[in-house]
């Protein structure tokens, strides 16, 4: 069984290493979205700062969905997603396999890209690493979330937007509890204990429930 | 070993492909799959790998549901489909490892090599999948036969996009299987020349099963 994520695991990253073009355009993509908002806002100190935590989630959101397309689309086109569903292992092992790869990815560059963010908007220390924890753990909830959305949307016509519109609701608690633990650890004397917490039910929720449902419903899709 | 299919009805949209399909297949014997364009030969061969799901009766393999073995009925188990399952970006010995590997056949890169050698595709190893051509890419698919373990294989159009020299290697292959003990269900309109087993011949269009026996009756 773990003979079969390494495999994957390995196959996967060979691959992307292969494409480097589409690792880093997820990264200059965030680093974008993050750079445009003192732009369009202005660069008040205790604007930027008010607005750090809020914006550095909404750019990991968006980044993290532009790569979803792709988790499974090209397994599917070239018949490795058949080989794969019919491999003697657990689907979702592999499925899991493909789930971390996609996180190594794209959810993995942006933790550590992110202090280069609280320096562009001003933010204390404290609260980068902070941001950095909370990315750390939150990151991979995305992409366990996409990559079900991504199962279910794949070969139906327009599933790129189709698979936005369908996990970006379900990354609202995330990030809601992401860009609230930011916000927290800029002031003073407030634990950020509960958000920790919560962020880490969710990420051992998705690690339990998100491969099994991904699974279902590919073997859905290769009806 | 034993392949068995109980009144098999599959639909696609509102049309019936085929229903109250029954068959079984046995140790050293080689189905061809028979029909018109889209009488249902592919989901026919999707179904009884347990890709697809009939709408009425079931697939036992040594007498128990597929659905339930899972795992251990996949590990008999060698599908070709229209697809290669071929990635650009990797080599062609990488191609190969993957697909082995994933099949839980544990194999060297040596016989790996030998697979490639035989297959036709000696020297090329190295080469990016990307630059094969269609016929190659099917080799390099096909070169998985020579190393799979697995008793039961069902192959959908293996000839397609082969020349004459890599047909004449592939019925050899299935005919080897076939006469060592395996099992064999193909579509195809090419004949397979077998010197000892059993070849059935199932034809979807009328539901009919015609048995032959031995080389070219």
């Amino acid at each position: 069984m773990l003979s079969a994520f390494w495999l994957v695991l390995k196959r996967d990253l060979l691959l992307a290493l292969r494409r480097r073009s589409e690792i880093f355009t997820v990264l200059f993509f965030f680093l974008v979205v993050i750079s445009l908002f003192p732009l369009g806002v202005g660069t008040e100190d205790k604007t930027l700062k008010q607005i750090a935590p809020g914006v550095v989630w909404i750019a990991a959101l968006l980044a993290s969905t532009l790569a979803l397309e792709r988790l499974f689309s090209s397994d599917y086109v070239d018949g490795t997603l058949e080989q794969l569903a019919l491999a003697p292992q657990s689907m979702s092992v592999m499925v899991l396999a493909k789930m971390v790869a996609h996180w190594l990815l794209t959810g993995l560059p942006l933790v550590l890209i992110s202090p280069l963010v609280g320096l562009f908007y001003h933010l204390p220390s404290h609260s980068i690493g902070v941001m950095m924890m909370v990315l750390l753990i939150g990151t991979p909830i995305l992409s366990m979330i996409g990559a079900i959305g991504a199962a279910l949307t794949l070969g139906l016509r327009g599933g790129g937007v189709l698979v936005s519109l369908l996990v970006l609701p379900f990354y609202l608690p995330v990030m809601v509890y992401g860009s609230g633990a930011i916000a927290t650890s800029m002031q003073q004397g407030l634990s950020l204990q509960p958000y920790f917490m919560v962020l880490g039910a969710f990420a051992l929720l998705a690690i339990v429930f998100s491969p099994l449902a991904t699974a279902a419903a590919l073997r859905i899709s290769l009806e | 070993m034993k392949l068995e299919a109980k009144n098999l009805q599959c639909t696609r949209g509102d049309r019936e492909l085929f229903s109250d399909l029954s068959f079984s297949l046995e140790k050293s014997q080689l189905m061809m799959l028979e029909g018109q364009n889209g009488s249902g030969k592919t989901t026919l061969l999707r179904a009884l790998c347990g890709l697809y799901e009939p709408d009425e009766g079931e697939i036992l393999w040594q007498g128990k549901s597929i659905k339930k073995l899972d795992e251990a009925y996949r590990r008999e188990l060698f599908y070709l489909g229209h697809l290669n399952a071929i990635k650009p970006d990797l080599t062609v010995l990488e191609n190969l490892r993957f697909n082995t590997l994933l099949a839980g056949d544990s194999v060297t890169d040596e016989a790996l090599m030998q697979a490639l050698g035989t297959i036709g595709l000696f020297a090329f190893e190295d080469f990016p999948a990307s630059q094969l051509s269609q016929g190659q890419k099917r080799r390099v698919s096909l070169a998985r036969l020579l190393v799979s373990k697995a008793n039961l294989w069902i192959l959908d159009e293996p000839f397609v996009a082969l020349d004459i020299a890599a047909v004449e290697l592939l019925q050899s292959i299935i005919a080897k299987h076939v006469e060592e003990g395996g099992m064999v269900i193909l579509t195809t309109h090419q004949e397979v020349p077998l010197t000892r087993g059993k070849i059935k011949r199932l034809s979807l269009s009328g539901g009919s099963i015609k048995e032959q026996v031995g080389v070219n009756a």
